[in-house]
């Protein structure tokens, strides 16, 4: 088995092995019938199919899970758990498996968790998101000076139409600190 | 008619709009929005993400303040991922007791409680079920004839929950645009995805979900939404995903209410219409000519209002 190397892991951790346990949970009595990967508009882009990911995820083969990119994928129109004929909630699975990529820092997905982290931290101060700061903390994460370039088109235009205001926010106006404190705190219970 | 009003983040900033456009209409449909008092983000779609409970706390705690102002109204929500996340909260806490505990616990953090029997609606369930294209139609004083309008419905406010259309073929929009007027234009598209946030983080994906339904579009006048984001994602990436497909795919993206409340003849600058990316010259100058021919689609009307409320809309963008 891999050990993770240096301060951010790379594979799976034992706890993200529990992560895979609830996971395999909901999707144990999939039939393996591919309705969800035919349903899937993301289907295109993806490395392991949905059906795939499922055996996968059956077999217990947790690298090849979290070395996928296929949940990440995952833009949750929830077609598979709409079709899905065993009445399995898909999208409630690749949420899970998102979370778990997010909890254990996963690197390869690290474009995607630190947007959403960011955004959720920004909530987490303030009540509701601010674009224009969780979007510089993603930014400053990211060390990529290409990135804010994709961004300053549509950046512009938003702030033409006076739809993004450019100011930082004053801190703690509505802070949701203890509730996200007791969440964090109920989730470790667990 | 009285609902809790939860506008959601996006309605604050950048789709200020839809926001605008929504309350204009329904106070013009007498409906009355009771805003919920010190509502906070619902989580989007980045604490599902990040964390099973959060995505279930973030809504619960906008159900527990409207619960407490009211318990006996249903709670309007305009933005298809607000809807979801507040939908998903209200059913679980009926049918998952042990996460209805772990709800309760969070919240009672904050000193709220939660019973879990508000009714969460999306706006088009009520302008589509409450309201209906009769009430619409009854007051469409400039009906927007000539107009063909695609309407893209996205993915949340059909599934998982299957509440008011078809999540296949959905078609609760169709009745709204003929009552204001215009034509329905077919297509297959209304309830594809859009790639929700992947025209941020994984955007290559994000362009081709677009580019297929910017394509289906062509032919149309404009595009109908009701979601913020769906809106974003068809509005202001077109000349991008125009450049990467080889093709010409701008077209007028609209909010729903946006297109009702013209027919109503409510003015551009109360809904909004200058702060869309995607509204083009051809579309104004369509409706503008819609105003002109007059409910009955008789002569012209060559009154000074009327030529104010054709500079009006020419002006919006």
């Amino acid at each position: 088995m891999n050990a993770p190397t240096g301060n951010r892991a790379t594979v799976a951790s034992p706890q993200v092995n529990d992560d895979l346990v609830s996971v395999r949970k909901m999707v144990q009595s999939c039939i393996q019938c591919g309705t969800c990967t035919g349903s899937c508009p993301n289907a295109f882009a993806m490395d392991l199919t949905p059906r795939q990911l499922w055996r996968r995820v059956l077999l217990d083969q947790r690298e090849a899970v979290f070395q996928s990119r296929t949940f990440m994928l995952c833009s949750a129109c929830y077609l598979c758990t709409l079709r899905c004929p065993r009445g399995l909630p898909l999208t409630e699975a690749m949420h899970a498996l998102k979370q778990a990529a997010s909890r254990e820092k996963l690197e390869r997905y690290r474009p995607v968790t630190a947007f959403y982290r960011h955004f959720i931290e920004s909530v987490r101060r303030h009540g509701r998101v601010n674009e224009l700061e969780f979007m510089t903390y993603y930014f400053a994460e990211m060390k990529n000076p290409m990135l804010p370039l994709r961004y300053s088109g549509l950046g512009l235009r938003l702030v033409a139409k006076g739809k993004l205001p450019l100011r930082w926010p004053l801190r703690r106006t509505q802070p949701l600190e203890a509730l996200f404190r007791k969440v964090a705190e109920l989730e470790e219970a667990r | 008619m009285k609902y809790h009003y939860y506008p959601g983040c996006s309605l604050e900033g950048t789709a200020r709009e839809y926001d605008q456009s929504t309350r204009a209409l329904l106070t013009a449909l007498e409906v009355e929005l009771a805003d919920i008092e010190n509502w906070t983000c619902c989580g989007a779609s980045a604490a599902e993400a990040t964390s099973e409970l959060l995505a279930m706390a973030l809504p619960a705690r906008n159900l527990a303040l409207a619960e407490h102002q009211a318990d006996s109204m249903d709670v309007l929500v305009p933005c298809s991922a607000c809807y979801l996340n507040l939908k998903t909260v209200a059913e679980k806490m009926q049918s998952d007791a042990p996460l209805a505990a772990r709800i309760h616990a969070a919240l009672g953090e904050e000193g709220l409680h939660l019973k879990g029997r508000l009714r969460v609606r999306h706006l088009l369930d009520v302008l589509a079920t409450d309201l209906g294209p009769a009430a619409i139609r009854a007051r469409a004083a400039r009906p927007l004839v000539g107009l063909r309008i695609a309407p893209y419905y996205g993915c949340q406010c059909l599934r998982p929950y299957a509440d008011f259309d078809d999540p296949e073929m959905p078609t609760s929009m169709e009745p709204l645009i003929r009552a204001a007027g215009a034509e329905v234009f077919p297509w297959k598209m209304g309830g594809r995805c859009c790639g929700a946030s992947h025209m941020s983080t994984q955007r290559e994906v994000g362009i081709a979900l677009v580019a297929g339904i910017l394509e289906a579009a062509r032919g149309a006048d404009a595009v109908v939404t009701v979601c913020p984001m769906c809106q974003m994602n068809l509005e202001a990436f077109q000349g991008l995903v125009g450049r990467t497909a080889g093709k010409d795919l701008h077209i007028s993206v609209l909010y729903l209410p946006q297109l009702i409340g013209l027919a109503l003849g409510l003015d551009a600058a109360t809904l909004g219409l200058d702060l869309n990316l995607a509204f083009h010259g051809e579309v104004k100058r369509k409706i503008a000519a819609a105003d002109g021919a007059g409910p009955a689609g008789g002569s012209r009307d060559e009154s000074p209002a009327h030529g104010r409320r054709i500079t009006a809309v020419e002006e919006a963008c």
